[in-house]
């Protein structure tokens, strides 16, 4: 084969230049499109969380001035922060998508998730409800807003990662992943975890909700809040994580870096009231996202691989 | 958002030059761990709590220093057998560029591995042991970072403070390096000596080797210009969908991504394979219009004419088309466990995916296999095991529209899945 350059093309220095932005947004549209393309029953995780907030706005990037071809699906804990929750609806509707909400607390009910104390955390239990709605839906593939840079398991996993019909994750077994030709084919009742903001770190997607002025939950930004310091970190005072004896409550500037299940999730002190200052504060962290805010994290030095492999997102 | 508009016009004006992706081959023994974790740490990308988790790691296994080889290896089965199983990504920024490593280990499966992460590399940083100078592993390297289209390579000899960061070791092991890779025609490479234990010349230049004048690793990475390499190929866009938003919107439109060239509204085009040529009439993103789309660029396209294009179609330059064949030649490697036996290749029978197009393909030969050790083709192999690498020709069920892979890696590489289980068998470069 030959071929022979000679067209003439533009001076480079007149063409735009892309970004890291540029770059991690057209990489996460073409995974996207893969999924519409390839897949027959796609879904996409939306909690309201920032990380699921930029899929949304990629999805519209993608998609527009269609409709997303994927339904939009929260698996609710039931101790999730109501403005989360609420700016969830807010923005599916104003997106005119449909929303698929299932919760923890039915599979309770059902008999699926059974707790072993009332107070203990509903977040590993999303795994069964989670699973419980793949199955119910048929859904062939997930698409999630998890990312390389947020835990070491993690930064092993493929952009589309295969599930058994348990819905597990074998980390030890997983299909090579080469230029951007994503393997997509599943057996019945098996399905794909697609993850298309991978290469993304916790700066990139402020930059990036920043750039495209996107609206986030109030509680990502700084507002006063009751604490109790405990393990190095500042637990919020709710209803469900009540402060124990002995602790003393503070009340702080604090803001959330994560949004998850209130029974494990921890904001961390800030002022930062715009995007700007929270990027300003992440270039400067010394501290990961999860290990700033993630009880669960810190059990073990494995515990996110062993949620991953039973099927946590 | 004034606070934002502050921050931007007080930050100092260094133009974002994008991603870069790499690959660092090496062993264990080469340091590379130590140097992931030195650009990792030096660029401040490593979390007091990912260190005190280090920490609490090594001393457990009873070692007295940071093993910053815990930070890359992230399974449970990896840390109990002290091994790397998989490719790892990791990423750290600088103020002009973000970096996205791909980690990949050296043990049995190195080649599968490096393959997977040089794939979609910009640049292989190559590590020698400055005692041990040019090894068969180095040539290895090299050989499949050239394989894989990889045209930016950053030899780093390493360990330089064991051999008293002598000039007359480095300028040796270059020769030795440039003796084999003279015949690989490697466009852009370059060679620097540093020490990854105590960070000479990777971020900071330190001051044990002031004979060396070229840049450190970090700022030589920072450096390289990877923006119109595919700018400057034909124009080549693989439809990903068909965009209708259907009910009384008179919107058709074709989203992909720009795999090369350059495309303007009124760039002439031909459709692939109807071969119906038409005029790009929008280039759109969201709600709206740009003045042109780059390689690399995710947009949707509307055309002046109403013509018969759907997913897996390409659009492309009708004066520079890609080849529409029905059989190829192509490098593979193997990548599964599964053994290809050549006495079966008769029957061997696969799904062939190629841009966004998946097509049935049969094996009809094996050329021959590459032994990597040697670099030697050997002709009428027996068969294929995971790591190897061969040459062979597939029949395809359908046309592709490809180009060498030596040109254009989008429109050049493809993989072989196995319809009955679902699994990615191999991965292809094809010929010029």
């Amino acid at each position: 084969m030959s071929a022979v350059l000679e067209k003439p093309r533009p001076d480079r220095g007149a063409l735009p230049s892309r970004s890291h932005l540029d770059w991690l947004e057209s990489e996460a549209i073409f995974i996207l499109r893969e999924v519409a393309g390839e897949c027959a029953n796609p879904v996409l995780f939306f909690s309201g969380g920032k990380d699921s907030i930029v899929l949304l706005r990629l999805a519209e990037k993608a998609f527009r001035p269609a409709k997303f071809p994927f339904p939009l699906m929260h698996v609710d804990t039931g101790h999730n922060f109501p403005e989360v929750i609420a700016f969830r609806d807010a923005r599916a509707a104003e997106l005119g998508e449909r929303l698929i909400a299932r919760s923890v607390e039915e599979s309770m009910r059902r008999g699926t998730v059974k707790l072993r104390r009332p107070d203990e955390s509903r977040n590993a239990a999303q795994s069964v409800t989670l699973l419980e709605a793949i199955a119910e839906f048929g859904f062939d593939a997930a698409i999630g807003g998890a990312r390389r840079d947020e835990e070491k398991a993690r930064a092993k996993e493929r952009v589309f990662s295969f599930r058994d019909e348990f819905g597990q994750w074998d980390p030890k077994n997983q299909r090579p992943e080469l230029w951007s030709l994503y393997n997509t084919r599943v057996a019945k009742g098996e399905h794909m975890r697609v993850f298309p903001i991978s290469n993304w770190t916790e700066l990139d997607v402020w930059q990036y909700l920043s750039r495209e002025r996107l609206a986030v939950p109030s509680i990502y930004y700084a507002h006063r809040r009751p604490v109790v310091r405990r393990n190095g970190l500042l637990v919020p005072v709710t209803q469900i994580t009540p402060p124990r004896e002995g602790e003393t409550v503070e009340e702080l500037s604090v803001r959330f870096r994560t949004v998850g299940d209130i029974s494990c999730t921890c904001p961390v002190e800030s002022t930062a009231a715009t995007a700007a200052e929270v990027i300003a504060e992440t270039a400067l962290t010394t501290i990961t996202e999860r290990g700033a805010t993630r009880m669960d994290d810190q059990t073990s030095e494995a515990s996110m691989e062993r949620r991953k492999k039973e099927g946590y997102f | 958002m004034t606070l934002l508009g502050e921050i931007e016009r007080a930050a100092p004006a260094v133009e974002d030059l994008g991603v870069l992706r790499f690959i660092t081959a090496g062993s264990v023994d080469d340091g590379k761990s130590t140097l992931i974790g030195r650009l990792l740490h030096d660029t401040r990308a490593i979390f007091e709590d990912q260190l005190a988790a280090v920490a609490r790691a090594s001393s457990k296994r009873g070692q007295d220093d940071l093993d910053l080889s815990l930070l890359t290896d992230g399974l449970e089965a990896e840390r109990e057998q002290g091994i790397t199983i998989d490719v790892a990504y990791r990423y750290f920024a600088t103020p002009r560029r973000k970096f996205i490593i791909a980690d990949t280990p050296g043990h049995e499966q190195y080649t599968r591995n490096m393959v997977t992460g040089a794939s979609t590399a910009d640049a292989t940083v190559i590590l020698i042991d400055a005692r041990k100078g040019v090894l068969p592993q180095t040539r290895r390297h090299a050989y499949i970072a050239h394989l894989l289209g990889v045209r930016h390579i950053i030899v780093a000899v390493n360990k330089m403070d064991l051999v008293g960061f002598d000039e007359t070791v480095f300028d040796r092991i270059r020769k030795d390096f440039l003796a084999f890779a003279s015949a690989l025609a490697i466009a852009d490479l370059r060679f620097i000596p540093i020490s990854a234990l105590r960070g000479d010349l990777i971020v900071d230049r330190g001051k044990s080797m002031s004979w060396y004048r070229g840049p450190t690793l970090l700022a030589a990475l920072e450096e390289i210009d990877v923006a119109d390499e595919a700018d400057a190929l034909p124009f080549r866009f693989p439809v990903q969908l068909v965009v209708r938003p259907g009910a009384g919107k008179d919107f058709r439109g074709y989203a992909g991504r720009v795999e090369s060239g350059t495309l303007f509204p009124g760039t002439e085009l031909v459709a692939l394979p109807s071969g119906q040529r038409t005029v790009v009439r929008d280039i759109v993103s969201l709600d709206r219009s740009m003045p042109v789309a780059v390689a690399g660029d995710s947009v949707t396209v509307v055309l002046a004419d109403d013509i018969d294009v759907s997913r897996g179609d390409m659009l492309a330059d009708p004066t520079h088309r890609p080849h529409s064949l029905r059989s190829i030649r192509a490098r593979i490697c193997w990548l599964s466990s599964n053994l290809l036996d050549a006495r079966t290749v008769s029957t061997a029978r696969f799904l062939l995916k190629h841009t966004t197009r998946s097509v049935k393909a049969k094996l009809l030969h094996l050329n021959y296999r590459v032994d990597i050790n040697t670099l030697e083709q050997q002709a009428a192999p027996t068969g294929l095991a995971m790591n190897d690498i061969a040459n062979v020709s597939l029949s395809l069920a359908q046309p592709l529209f490809v180009d060498s892979y030596e040109l254009n890696r989008a429109t050049g590489s493809f993989i072989l899945i196995d319809e009955a289980t679902n699994q990615t068998l191999a991965a292809g470069m094809i010929d010029g």
